[in-house]
């Protein structure tokens, strides 16, 4: 009962401050609704009994990326805001493209609930999931866990080339 | 008694918010927080069917997209900050230099 009442609760406030983002014309209002969404998402993930995922989402999203987002955001401060886009063709089309979209999902979860019983059963996780996840990491994904430290190296190269000041890309 | 389709349709909603998000605002700073949205819809999808299964593998991958957002946050933010420097813009509408 208490499990239900949290997550509509997190649910409501994670897509309602989705939405608020993606309408507000102030970037930086923007930004801080960007946190409250990505903040009811890691409740979410706590549900989920991801206890590893729910502290990483709060110290790099929540914290690293949205730092970064407010730190472009006071480095690029538009001049003049942004103009109300009318309701537009392309407006028309992208609603158009999202209902199709969201109604062939709603019918795959659908069909999947009749034919793959879903909700049949629900095992729990081990219960030291930080050791567990650390476990799966080390030993049967470690390829991936190089070649995504390998990814971040060249991120990090990446922005600070495109970044810094003098000869870049776009000159 | 929450069944995983309520996870399913609550990622759902977050990535039809992001993609609506992406496609009609033409600040670029904002195209690219509705990505971060629509990776961060794509993990719950993720750690829901990780407790489905009750193994930590969703998990993991869910850690990999995570590794992959934040990459792509940074470069791209380096991208808008030197496009800015040269067009005194993030309109995303005026980024055709490729455009013939």
């Amino acid at each position: 009962m208490l499990n239900s009442v949290l997550f509509y609760f997190f649910a409501a406030l994670a897509v309602g401050s989705a939405l608020v983002m993606i309408t507000r014309r102030n970037i930086l209002h923007a930004a801080l609704f960007l946190v409250m969404s990505l903040l009811a998402t890691a409740g979410t993930f706590l549900q989920l009994q991801a206890e590893f995922l729910f502290i990483v989402q709060i110290f790099l999203f929540a914290g690293g990326i949205t730092a970064l987002f407010v730190l472009a955001i006071m480095l690029v401060k538009p001049r003049v805001p942004e103009p109300a886009t009318p309701f537009t063709k392309r407006r028309l089309m992208v609603t158009g493209a999202a209902l199709v979209f969201t109604a062939q999902v709603l019918f795959a979860i659908v069909a999947g609930h009749s034919s793959l019983r879903l909700a049949a059963r629900q095992l729990d996780i081990a219960p030291r999931n930080a050791e567990a996840v650390g476990d799966a990491l080390f030993h049967s994904f470690i390829v991936s866990f190089e070649v995504a430290s390998v990814l971040l190296l060249v991120a990090m190269i990446g922005a600070v080339l495109m970044a810094r000041r003098g000869r870049n890309a776009f000159d | 008694m929450l069944s995983i389709e309520h996870y399913l349709i609550l990622s759902l909603a977050l990535l039809i918010v992001g993609v609506v998000g992406m496609l009609t605002r033409r600040n670029a700073i904002i195209v690219l927080m509705s990505t971060e949205l629509m990776l961060n819809a794509v993990n719950i999808n993720l750690i829901a069917f990780s407790r489905l299964h009750g193994s930590v593998d969703g998990q993991v991958f869910a850690i990999f997209v995570m590794t992959a957002a934040a990459a792509e946050a940074a470069v791209g933010l380096g991208i808008i900050l030197a496009f800015f420097r040269n067009h005194k813009t993030v309109d995303a509408g005026e980024v055709d230099a490729l455009k013939w």
